[in-house]
């Protein structure tokens, strides 16, 4: 992808010659503050942690090595059975060395994220997004109004334990002239088919449990 | 406050001069305005006739697509798509599709990647014919409009040909696409080639020498191209900036690496720059059409494996395992391996591109959906301050927004 030779490892002993990609992700993840790196399809992915965001992002946006002049996207994943239930995910791209990365820190949705909206302008809408769908705090934020959901809504509609059909549905009530808010009402059970199969998915079969617990 | 101040300044030294004060005051913009593009509520604080801040409240065309993704399986998925911009189906479906393959790891056909460009290149004619008559609509001029929907009508008949459906085509699959061209299909689009360019000088005559479609839309809205790239700006509004990048060229996917095509990029980015970069993307989609054409070959147009592409209709009747794959196929769909990916698509309007992050079953576990009029958007008010109230909606016309897909 970039065309960039002097992001070469410092490594002297690596015989092989790396690509453009594996070599943006050893100068990555050679960083200060970056707590893994790696390549999955193609894409390089750093992690990092809260404290250490705001530093890292503005060595990746000023570095000439990485230059990442854009942040494309900004988006929360919903895990919640993990302690930090949610990542948010950076997309960065650099239109003058022509490479991406993606940066994910997690965090517990009580402890704020802090804002890149200082180094990117555009990271002000992504941000109110994230914590519009996903309630996310972000710090340092000076605009984290609701963006995308109803005024007056209640509840962040991506989290997992967010029910699909919502919580209200609106109407517009003909006596009292005006849009009515009132609890869903379902004339049907909504209906989710488990599609996985038992051959498929179970890899410990009933019985097993302590042979592979061991292994 | 301050110009009241310098104002008042003013009448000391000349007491001929009459001091009126202005009010700054709101005003509400929409959502139910035809040069809103839609559904865009815009708060505008004005001074007299200028304005002073605005402020664009989106999603009142929210539909939780990205929520009802995470219900349905991958292959049920690829309508929304067509949904989101309503005005370019196909380079979104082509984007989902991508991410699709990519985690799945297949690759469409020859064939399929060549029609896949094909629609792609008229998806943009689509999109930017839509978007620059509509703006001439919204700074007063009609004809343009009238004209260009004639054209679009043309060429959704090439979508109704290819895949059934005018608008939401529902066409590329994962693995390929739904079908093969209709016989005839390519030598009827060769031949509407030869008729677009003269359509395209006859709306050039009467916008991009007139004198009133200069004055509504030069150095209305300049965007630096520091400034375009700190506000996240893409495709032809980042051009337009004098950033040369398209995606197509730097990171090609499909088959654009094959197909002989220039970049335009203007220098200024104002409204007017905005609106030759599109006219001349216009031209640029022509000859990839036509090399499309051209360099296609017969053969199949979607993978094999009957575990992502359904088997043939004839083939059903005979095997009962093709019967099976064929049931699997649209009730369970197919897993997709763990993994994430961010896949991004030079589309008509910029850069779109699909966040998947895939746990092994047959429904995504997330996939973000990165709008690209989302990020234009949002500059609307660094682009309007100061400018006049009619202005403000050259500026919304020129960045091409369709809520559908902003609000997703």
């Amino acid at each position: 992808m970039a065309d960039t030779p002097e992001t070469a490892p410092t490594e002297d002993q690596v015989p092989v010659v790396l690509t453009p990609t594996e070599a943006l992700c050893a100068a990555v993840g050679g960083l200060q503050r970056v707590l893994s790196a790696k390549i999955a399809v193609g894409e390089i992915v750093i992690r990092t942690d809260l404290a250490s965001l705001l530093e890292l992002m503005t060595v990746l946006k000023d570095d000439p090595r990485f230059a990442f002049e854009q942040v494309m996207d900004i988006c929360g994943v919903d895990w919640p059975q993990n302690a930090e239930r949610f990542e948010v995910v950076y997309n960065l791209l650099s239109v003058s060395l022509n490479h991406r990365l993606r940066v994910i820190v997690t965090t517990d949705g009580v402890t704020p994220v802090p804002s890149v909206s200082h180094i990117w302008a555009v990271a002000t809408w992504w941000e109110r997004e994230a914590w519009d769908l996903f309630g996310i705090p972000f710090s340092g934020q000076s605009d984290l109004r609701r963006i995308l959901t109803d005024y007056g809504f209640v509840g962040h509609p991506m989290r997992k334990d967010f029910p699909l059909t919502g919580y209200v549905e609106v109407r517009y009530d003909e006596e009292r002239k005006q849009v009515v808010y009132e609890p869903v009402k379902l004339v049907q059970d909504f209906r989710r088919f488990d599609f996985i199969s038992p051959w498929e998915g179970m890899t410990t079969l009933p019985g097993d449990e302590k042979a592979h617990r061991e292994g | 406050m301050s110009e009241t101040a310098t104002v008042s300044e003013h009448t000391i030294v000349n007491p001929e001069t009459r001091v009126i004060e202005i009010d700054s005051h709101a005003l509400n913009f929409g959502p139910q305005h035809p040069a809103a593009h839609g559904v865009l509520r815009l708060i505008l604080e004005m001074d007299g006739e200028v304005v002073d801040r605005a402020d664009p409240h989106v999603g009142l065309l929210h539909r939780g697509t990205e929520k009802l993704m995470e219900y349905r399986t991958y292959i049920q998925n690829i309508p929304y798509f067509d949904r989101l911009d309503y005005v370019s189906p196909m380079a979104q479906e082509q984007c989902y599709v991508m991410a699709i393959e990519k985690l799945l790891g297949i690759e469409a056909p020859e064939r399929a990647e060549w029609i896949r460009t094909l629609f792609a290149e008229v998806t943009r004619i689509l999109n930017h014919l839509l978007n620059v008559t509509s703006f001439a609509l919204d700074v007063g001029a009609t004809t343009p409009s009238l004209w260009g929907y004639e054209v679009r009508e043309q060429l959704m008949e090439f979508h109704e040909a290819a895949s059934g459906a005018r608008m939401h085509a529902n066409y590329i699959r994962p693995g390929g696409v739904n079908r093969d061209l209709p016989a005839g299909l390519e030598d009827r689009m060769l031949a509407w080639c030869d008729t677009f360019p003269g359509f395209l000088d006859d709306m050039e005559g009467l916008l991009t020498g007139n004198r009133i479609w200069k004055q509504r839309t030069v150095d209305i809205g300049i965007v630096t191209a520091e400034e375009a790239l700190n506000w996240g700006f893409s495709g032809p509004n980042l051009r337009a900036s004098g950033v040369p990048w398209d995606l197509r060229r730097s990171q090609p996917y499909s088959k654009y690496s094959e197909v002989d095509f220039d970049i335009p990029v203007a220098r200024n980015g104002d409204c007017y720059d905005r609106y030759l970069v599109r006219v001349q993307e216009m031209r640029e989609s022509l000859k990839i059409i036509r090399q499309c054409l051209t360099k296609m070959k017969p053969g199949p147009v979607r993978v094999l494996d009957n575990k992502f592409t359904p088997p043939n209709r004839g083939e059903m009747k005979r095997s009962m395992e093709a019967l099976i794959h064929h049931f699997k196929l649209f009730t369970e769909g197919f897993h997709v391996p763990a993994g994430a990916t961010y896949t991004a698509i030079e589309a008509p309007k910029g850069e779109f591109a699909v966040y998947l992050v895939a746990d092994g079953t047959n429904k995504p576990y997330r996939c973000k959906i990165r709008p690209t009029g989302f990020a234009h958007l949002q500059a609307m008010d660094k682009m309007a301050k100061g400018h006049m109230l009619a202005d403000a909606v050259s500026i919304i016309g020129s960045i091409d927004l369709v809520f559908g897909e902003i609000d997703r």
